[in-house]
């Protein structure tokens, strides 16, 4: 961390601020959606009493764990206080949250074979040091147990092999 | 009462020994060792993925299952980190302290004998506190009402969030999100739909099911992908000849062993000190009391010994309050607690009495499971030592499928799936601004439980908040949170981290590099 003085510089260099902050702003949306549902009394309490509590609590406890950043010391936990890590994985990042979307595309409109395949292949090339054959094979692998496992034996209601079944 | 319980654990037996129920606890153990060997799969995150297979089975074979799951995951953790010094399950962390210098020594089958059979002595010690401690539990929370229900649950919710890993104030962040989560959906009493910003989908709440995955499988692969570095398996030649400990060892190990399992179910007794807190506690301990302080860390039976037992004591002690008061201690506990809901099951101190056959054959399978897991990694320990070298990079995107076809099973619906995208993605920043999603699930299975009762209590008092102080019990627990609240921040300005915090700190961040330490147990980001 670049030694500074300001305050407000600390600050920003802290995780806990944004941790803090991000606390808050949940709980502000929370409680200001709340608002739009009934409150009712206490002694008979509408839908929206609970959920505008808890935002507000959680907007209190936003308050508290930033402004607890700025009592720690900075170095009590190293170099932790970035929010990356040390070597930030994007590509793979993106592999894993879009597997599951692939899943959804190719099983919705192609079927569980073809989305188990591509669910699979693309997570796996998230790995540094994935090779083209190496991705095939353990997605058709995975894919054939999976299908025999879930449509077979287990009876998920899921077409193995369709044509733009949802279109 | 001592007949009573036994003839009830008799009963379990028969329930446990039925044929199918029977096989459904040898899957759950066998699927939890082989998990929990594995390096980089949580149990968390195998019991969500299982949980939808379980839908279409009875209460009674799901639940067993599950809880088969649960403990065999503990044995199976121990092997990862004896052999290879990796903490892969937090429970365990401490046992590399001392396993891994004993396998270096050639010594690892002699340390991952003793541990089976000192996991077992605990998990015994565990069952048998459970049959006797519950029915009593049982009884005197048969006497309250919404008013003590919902300042029990604050207990819970508060213990379980402030006492586990991390920052306590984050950890009760994370219970009130977890609150809200379970608030999302149909509200129970008016009918009226909350922050479903008009889809349909989450009129039924958010899917349990994606929320642990999301949390606790995708994450959990965001944070480890690529950070693994390659297992070292010089060590992990081990045989099931090497396993038999010298009449020395067994000697060395006999007290330890005891001191352990009383820590341990000590632990599971205060709410919201899981495993984890229990091994920890219990290594300091023995260090603490041992002739030989200087020796720990360099292989010694009893740094061994006693966080396991530690560990298998308190693992089935926590099911004490999960299953005769409802109220589970950590997430694991709310996963199961939330498995019985989907079967329809009220959880709470009825639930003994309406559901015999749950939780005494609950019980019984632990026996049953426990000599199962005993019988597997003796003999089976080569197989298990082959599968701590499967690769990192063929796990997960295989796991990546199970979580997928599990969400969607769930209700046969891809929504769900889009969901755990969502949950994953929110549950990675978490974890890097220093959360440990945990406690979310704790909320957020006893969110909809708090709600009703604190409405309940509320329309009682005539909206008088003086209730929860009033009436005595309620107000034992009010003063508890109190106490547990005013103990932390008392803590915290005196500048002193509750006694475990740098225990715990220490043990992980000295042993291995911290990265690795950090990648690889589940809910830790790098601290």
């Amino acid at each position: 961390m670049r030694p500074s003085t300001s305050p407000l510089r600390v600050l920003m260099g802290k995780r806990d601020f944004y941790a803090g902050g991000l606390m808050l702003l949940l709980g502000l949306g929370i409680a200001l959606k709340g608002t739009a549902y009934r409150a009712g009394t206490l002694m008979h309490m509408g839908p929206g009493f609970l959920p505008t509590a808890l935002g507000v609590i959680l907007v209190l406890l936003g308050i508290a764990i930033a402004a607890a950043s700025l009592s720690s010391a900075p170095d009590e936990h190293g170099d932790s206080q970035k929010i990356l890590p040390e070597n930030p994985q994007w590509f793979a990042w993106g592999c894993i949250l879009a597997s599951p979307v692939a899943f959804i595309f190719f099983g919705r409109y192609f079927g569980m074979a073809p989305g188990t395949f591509a669910c699979v292949f693309i997570a796996a090339l998230g790995d540094k040091t994935a090779t083209w054959r190496g991705t095939i094979i353990l997605a058709t692998v995975v894919t054939v147990f999976g299908v025999g496992l879930f449509s077979y034996f287990l009876q998920v209601p899921m077409p193995i092999f369709t044509w733009r079944g949802g279109l | 009462m001592i007949t009573t319980a036994l003839t009830d654990l008799w009963y379990g037996f028969g329930v446990a020994l039925e044929p199918h129920n029977l096989m459904f606890c040898f899957i759950g153990v066998l699927v939890g060792n082989m998990v929990g060997v594995l390096p980089g799969m949580g149990p968390l995150a195998t019991i969500s993925i299982l949980l939808p297979l379980t839908f279409g089975m009875k209460p009674v074979a799901a639940i067993l299952m599950l809880g088969g799951v649960m403990y065999g995951a503990q044995y199976g953790g121990a092997i990862c980190s004896i052999l290879l010094n990796l903490p892969c399950h937090p429970p365990h962390a401490v046992t590399c302290l001392d396993g891994f210098p004993m396998t270096k020594q050639g010594r690892g089958g002699v340390a991952l004998g003793l541990t089976v059979f000192a996991s077992f002595v605990g998990a015994s010690w565990g069952i048998t506190e459970m049959i006797f401690l519950s029915p009593l539990l049982v009884r005197a929370a048969l006497q309250f009402g919404p008013t003590e229900v919902c300042s029990l649950m604050l207990l819970g919710l508060l213990a379980g969030s402030t006492l586990a890993r991390g920052s306590p104030i984050k950890g009760v962040a994370m219970t009130v999100l977890g609150l809200f989560l379970g608030s999302v959906g149909t509200d129970l009493e008016t009918g009226s739909e909350r922050y479903t910003f008009g889809m349909t989908e989450l009129d039924d709440g958010i899917e349990l099911i994606a929320l642990a995955l999301g949390l606790f499988g995708i994450a959990e692969f965001m944070n480890s992908v690529n950070q693994v570095a390659p297992i070292n398996t010089k060590y992990t030649h081990v045989t099931f000849k090497d396993m038999r400990p010298t009449k020395a060892d067994m000697k060395q190990a006999f007290f330890p062993m005891w001191r352990g399992t009383i820590i341990g179910s000590l632990c599971a007794l205060i709410p919201g000190t899981g495993p984890t807190i229990a091994s920890f506690v219990a290594y300091a301990t023995e260090k603490k009391i041992s002739r030989h302080p200087e020796k720990f860390g360099t292989g010694l039976i009893e740094g061994v010994v006693c966080p396991e037992a530690a560990t298998h004591s308190s693992v089935q002690g926590d099911f004490i309050p999960t299953m005769s008061l409802g109220i589970p201690g950590d997430a694991v506990m709310a996963l199961l607690l939330g498995a019985l809901m989907i079967q329809g099951i009220v959880p709470g101190p009825q639930l003994i009495s309406q559901h015999p056959d749950i939780f005494w054959g609950l019980v019984a399978s632990f026996w049953i499971g426990n000599i199962m897991l005993v019988l597997l990694n003796v003999p089976l320990i080569g197989i298990w030592v082959k599968m701590l070298a499967i690769p990192y990079k063929f796990l997960y995107p295989s796991a990546m499928f199970f979580v997928c076809i599990g969400v969607y099973a769930a209700n046969n619906d891809f929504f769900q799936v889009g969901e755990v995208v969502a949950i994953g993605l929110f549950g990675y920043l978490l974890l890097r601004l220093g959360f440990h999603p945990a406690p979310i699930l704790l909320g957020f299975v006893l969110g909809p439980r708090f709600e009703e009762n604190f409405r309940r209590a509320m329309l009682i008092s005539r909206g008088d908040f003086g209730v929860f102080v009033e009436r005595p019990i309620s107000a034992v627990f009010v003063s508890l949170c109190v106490i547990l609240v005013g103990s932390q921040i008392y803590f915290r300005l005196k500048g002193v981290k509750a006694d475990l915090e740098p225990a715990d700190e220490n043990a992980i961040g000295g042993r291995v590099p911290t990265e690795l330490a950090a990648q690889r147990i589940p809910a830790t980001p790098a601290e």
